[in-house]
C-alpha cells in the first residue's frame, strides 16, 4: 500500500513497488495528461512536479517516492507560473500534435518558478530534456519569454 | 470515455437539440454552435483549424461558435478528392483537396440560413447581411444561426452556390486561433494512448528480433504469473500479453520465453546493403526522365563532375508510439485511433476480424504526431490490435501499446538510398548535362498504391524531386533501381524529397562553385521558366541579406547556404547560417525560409509548419540513423536515435509569398530543404562538401 498526494488529493494504491509513477497516474489514478514517450527519462513527455521540481515520472518507481511528496501533474497545475505558461502557450499557438506539451509546460513552469527572467540559453538548458518531434522549439522559447513578461 | 467538450475534441457527441445538418461537413446547433466535420486527421499540422476556417469564412460565422468534429470513416462522403475512393490524410493534401469542397459546403449553409431569414421576414434574400454569425436586415431584424437552424432545414439545398469574392475573406489568408491549443495545453486533449474503456485490457506484443522471423514456440509460464495478466496469445507477428494495466503487461511480456524461427529472417547490415547498392548504381536502371542526349552531352563537355550520396534508414519516432484501441463484438468492431488512413485501416480491420468494412466504426482522435507513420499501407499496428482482439474473441476491449523500443524496432522506415550524379559544365560555366541514378527500396511496391503510382517500374515516390529537377538544363537523365529487401519501408514526412532535395540541391551548389558563380544567381539563371521557384529563392535571399557578408565569430568559420525545392506543389527556399568551430563541430544558427503555398489559408499555421518542418528535417540532417547488425535494429530509444532538442534549434524566420493560386499543403515541404541548405552553408564555411546524411565534419 502506498499513500500518494497528487494535485492536493490523497490516494491509496496497492501496486507492485516497481510500478513507475507515470503508470500509476495514467492507469490507476485516471490522470492521462502526463504522457508516455520513452520510458527511460530521455524525452520528458512524462514530466511532473515533485515538491515543485520537474521530475520524469516514467523511471520513478513507487518504492523511491518519498513519503509525503507533493506530486503535481498537468491536470493540477495551478501555480502562478504554471497558469502564465499555459496562457502564453495558448496565445502563441505553441502546440502542434500536442503530445509532448504537458511535459514541456511542466518543465517551463518549473523553470519560471526558479528563474523569473530566463534568457534563451537558460531556456535551452532547462528544456533540453523535453523532446518535441514537431520541433515547436521556436515557439517554446517565445512562450516562456511571454509568460515571464506576464508575471513580471 | 469522459472526453472534455469543446473545440478540437474529436469523437462523436450527441448533437444539440434542434441541430440542422445542411451537408456532410456542417452542423448548426440550436445552441448556435457551428460544428465543422473534418475528414482529415489532426496530427499537429493544423487541419482542425485550417479546414474549419474555410467553412467559417463562407458562412460568415464567428470563430467562437465553431466546434470541430472528426468525420467517421466513410469514403462515400469523406474521401480524399486527390486520392480517388480512399479516405486518408497525407501528401500534404488535406487543405488542397478540401478547399473548394468546404467553401461550397459553407456557402450552401449560409445561403439556406439567409433563405430562411428572408422567408420569415418576408424580405428579399439579397437584402440580408451576415456577419460574425448574426443574420441582419436593414429593417432592424436580426437572428442568430441557432435561431434560424430549424427553418433553414426546410430550405431547398442549393445546387449551385456563389462563393465569396476573395477580397471579402474574413479568415482565409488572415487566420484564426488553433482550435486544439487549449486542450493541448491543459492535458485534456485525447490521444489513442489516453482512451480508457470499461474492462479494457492493455496488450503489449513481443515482436521478432529480425524481420521475417516467426514464433517457433513460446513458454508463457513465467509471464502468466505476473499479477494482472489475463491472456497470453500468439498473433501473426509475435506473442501478445494482455493485462489490466500497461506495466503488468510489459513486465509479463519481458518474462516470455520465445524461440524464434529465423530460417527466413533478414540478417544483413547497412554496409552490405550499401555495397550492393553501389554495384547496382553502375548498371542502368528504369528511366524516370530523359531530356535530350545526356550521354553525348557528357562526352563532349568541357568539364564533368561526379557526386555520390548516401542516406540511412530513418524511423519516424513520433512522440506517441504506435497504438490502437479495438472493441470487438459479434457483429461490430469499434476502433479508436489517431486515424490517418481511414478506409484502408477499416478494410484491414474488417478482414482481420472477419467482419464487413461497414461493421467497423472508426473514431478518429488526435495523433501524437505521425510524420507519415500512422498511414501504413499494410495497416500494420492497426491490424495487430485487431488480431489481438480477435484472439480473445472480443472478451474485452483491447488497447495495443507499443513501447518506444517496439516502435523504433518494428520497422517501416524511410528507405536507405544511394544516389550518383554526373553533371557537366560547358566553357562558359553553364550546366549542359545532368545524369542522376537513384538506388533504394520502393515504398509503394506491394501496396494498393502500386498500380497508381508505379509506372514502367518507376516508383514516383522514389524519384520525385529528382525527376522534377526544375533547372533549365538541356540534357537531363534520371533512372532508378528498386531492389527488394525485407526491411519494411514507408513514406516519411516529404517522402522522396527527403533524399532527392539533398542530392540535387547540394550538387547544383557544387556546380555553381565550380562555375565560379554565386549560388543564388546560378540557380536564378536556371529558373527562368519556374517563376514560383525563383520567387521563393529571391525572397529568401533578400530577407537573409544574401549579398551582405555574414557577421564573423572570432575563432570560428561561418557560412551561409541556400536551397530551393518544390514538393506537393508548395515551393520553399531556405537560407541557413552555420558556425563551424575549430574542433569540427557546427551549429545552425539561423534559417530564413520563404514559402509559396498558394493562398495561405491560416498564415500562422503555415509559419508553424515551416518552423517545425525545419526542425524535423534538422534531426535527420544532424543525427538520425537506423542501422542493423546482422538484421537486428541497433537503435531502441532516443539515446541511440538522437533527435533535435531545443538547444540545437536555430532561430527561424518565415516569409510567405502573397499568392492567389489554389492553396497547397505545408505539412511536408519545409522538411527536405534544410539539410541541403545546411550542407551548402558548411561548404561555404569550410570548402568541404558533405554528401552523406547525417552530416558529420569529423
Amino acid at each position: 500500500m502506498a499513500l500518494l498526494l497528487v494535485n492536493n488529493q490523497r490516494y491509496t494504491v496497492d501496486l507492485p513497488a516497481d510500478t513507475p509513477l507515470l503508470w500509476v497516474l495514467r492507469d490507476h489514478l485516471n490522470l492521462p495528461g502526463t504522457k508516455y514517450g520513452c520510458g527511460m527519462a530521455l524525452c520528458g513527455a512524462c514530466t511532473v512536479h515533485i515538491d515543485g521540481l520537474p521530475t520524469r515520472s516514467c523511471t520513478l518507481p513507487l518504492s523511491l517516492l518519498k513519503p509525503g511528496a507533493r506530486i503535481t501533474t498537468i491536470e493540477g497545475l495551478k501555480t502562478k507560473e504554471g497558469k502564465a505558461v499555459q496562457t502564453a502557450w495558448e496565445k502563441l499557438d505553441g502546440p502542434q500534435c500536442g503530445y509532448c506539451q504537458s511535459g514541456q509546460i511542466m518543465s517551463a513552469s518549473a523553470l519560471l518558478a526558479s528563474n523569473r527572467n530566463p534568457s534563451d540559453a537558460d531556456i535551452d538548458a532547462s528544456m533540453a530534456g523535453n523532446i518535441c518531434r514537431c520541433a515547436t522549439y521556436v515557439r517554446i522559447r517565445a512562450a516562456v519569454h511571454e509568460a515571464a513578461k506576464s508575471i513580471g | 470515455m469522459g472526453q472534455a467538450a469543446g473545440p478540437g475534441q474529436a469523437g462523436s457527441r450527441a448533437p444539440a437539440a434542434g441541430a440542422w445538418e445542411p451537408n456532410a461537413f456542417v452542423r448548426v446547433g440550436g445552441d448556435n454552435t457551428v460544428t465543422v466535420i473534418v475528414k482529415h486527421l489532426e496530427m499537429g499540422q493544423g487541419t482542425f483549424t485550417g479546414l474549419p476556417a474555410i467553412v467559417a469564412d463562407e458562412m460568415d460565422a464567428a470563430w467562437t461558435q465553431i466546434r470541430v468534429e472528426a468525420a467517421p470513416a466513410d469514403a462515400g462522403r469523406y474521401n480524399n478528392l486527390l486520392w480517388g475512393p480512399v479516405q486518408g490524410t497525407g501528401g500534404s493534401t488535406a487543405l488542397a483537396n478540401s478547399f473548394e469542397q468546404l467553401r461550397k459546403a459553407g456557402a450552401a449553409a449560409r445561403a439556406m440560413l439567409v433563405g430562411a431569414a428572408a422567408k420569415q421576414w418576408n424580405v428579399a434574400a439579397d437584402t440580408i447581411m451576415v456577419k460574425q454569425g448574426v443574420v441582419t436586415h436593414a429593417s432592424g431584424r436580426k437572428a442568430t444561426f441557432g435561431q434560424l437552424a430549424a427553418a433553414a432545414g426546410t430550405q431547398p439545398v442549393p445546387s449551385d452556390v456563389k462563393l465569396k469574392d476573395p477580397k471579402d475573406f474574413v479568415y482565409i489568408g488572415k487566420g484564426a486561433p488553433r482550435t486544439d491549443s487549449r486542450a493541448k495545453c491543459n492535458g485534456t486533449a485525447m490521444f489513442t494512448q489516453d482512451v480508457r474503456l470499461p474492462n479494457m485490457l492493455t496488450a503489449v506484443v513481443a515482436h521478432p528480433p529480425r524481420f521475417g522471423a516467426k514464433v517457433a514456440r513460446f513458454d508463457a509460464s513465467q509471464a502468466a504469473k505476473v499479477p494482472g495478466v489475463k491472456y497470453v496469445v500468439e498473433v501473426p507477428n509475435g506473442v501478445a500479453v494482455l493485462a489490466t494495466s500497461f506495466w503488468q503487461a510489459k513486465k509479463a511480456r519481458d518474462a516470455l520465453k520465445i524461440e524464434w524461427d529465423e530460417s527466413g529472417a533478414f540478417k544483413r547490415s547497412p554496409a552490405d546493403i550499401m555495397a550492393d547498392y553501389k554495384k547496382l548504381a553502375a548498371t542502368p536502371g528504369r528511366v524516370a526522365r530523359n531530356d535530350g542526349d545526356t550521354v553525348k552531352a557528357l562526352a563532349g563537355a568541357a568539364r564533368t563532375f561526379d557526386g555520390a550520396f548516401e542516406f540511412p534508414y530513418l524511423a519516424h519516432a513520433t512522440m506517441e508510439p504506435m497504438n490502437c484501441v479495438v472493441n470487438l463484438s459479434a457483429n461490430s468492431c469499434e476502433v479508436w485511433n489517431g486515424e490517418q488512413f481511414h478506409t484502408v485501416d477499416q478494410g484491414a480491420i474488417a478482414e482481420a476480424v472477419g467482419l464487413k468494412a461497414q461493421q467497423v466504426k472508426i473514431n478518429q482522435i488526435f495523433a501524437g504526431g505521425s510524420l507519415g507513420r500512422r498511414a501504413n499501407p499494410a495497416s500494420d499496428f492497426v491490424r495487430e490490435a485487431a488480431y489481438v482482439a480477435k484472439s480473445i474473441k472480443g472478451a474485452a476491449p483491447v488497447k495495443l501499446v507499443w513501447t518506444r523500443e517496439d516502435d523504433m524496432q518494428a520497422g517501416y522506415y524511410r528507405p536507405m538510398y544511394y544516389h550518383t550524379i554526373r553533371a557537366a559544365l560547358d566553357e562558359r560555366g553553364d550546366v549542359v548535362a545532368w545524369q542522376q541514378r537513384i538506388v533504394g527500396q520502393s515504398i509503394l511496391a506491394g501496396t494498393a498504391f502500386e498500380p497508381m503510382l508505379v509506372k514502367d517500374g518507376v516508383d514516383a515516390t522514389s524519384v520525385e524531386g529528382a525527376s522534377t529537377l526544375p533547372y533549365a538544363i538541356p540534357n537531363v537523365f534520371v533512372d532508378l533501381h528498386s531492389p527488394k529487401l525485407a526491411v519494411p519501408v514507408q513514406w516519411w514526412r516529404s517522402v522522396g524529397s527527403t533524399h532527392t532535395a539533398f542530392s540535387t540541391e547540394t550538387f547544383i551548389d557544387e556546380l555553381a562553385t565550380a562555375a565560379g558563380k554565386d549560388p543564388v544567381e546560378f540557380r536564378r539563371s536556371l529558373l527562368g521558366a519556374k517563376p514560383r521557384h525563383r520567387a521563393v529563392l529571391e525572397l529568401a535571399a533578400e530577407k537573409a541579406g544574401w549579398t551582405a557578408p555574414l557577421a564573423a565569430t572570432p575563432g570560428s568559420r561561418r557560412g551561409r547556404g541556400v536551397a530551393v525545392h518544390e514538393s506537393f506543389n508548395t515551393y520553399v527556399a531556405q537560407v541557413a547560417e552555420v558556425t563551424v568551430t575549430p574542433d569540427g563541430k557546427f551549429s545552425v544558427d539561423r534559417v530564413i525560409c520563404a514559402v509559396d503555398c498558394g493562398i495561405a489559408v491560416t498564415p500562422d499555421v503555415v509559419r508553424a509548419q515551416m518552423e517545425g518542418g525545419i526542425g524535423f528535417g534538422l534531426s535527420a540532417a544532424l543525427y538520425s540513423e537506423i542501422s542493423l547488425k546482422d538484421g537486428v535494429v541497433e537503435q531502441s530509444n532516443f539515446h541511440q536515435y538522437p533527435v533535435l532538442r531545443i538547444g540545437q534549434m536555430p532561430k527561424v524566420e518565415v516569409h510567405i509569398v502573397a499568392s492567389n493560386e489554389k492553396p497547397s499543403g505545408v505539412g511536408e515541404p519545409a522538411t527536405p530543404v534544410i539539410a541541403p541548405a545546411v550542407a551548402n552553408a558548411i561548404a561555404a564555411a569550410t570548402g568541404k562538401r558533405l554528401r552523406t546524411l547525417p552530416l558529420t565534419l569529423a
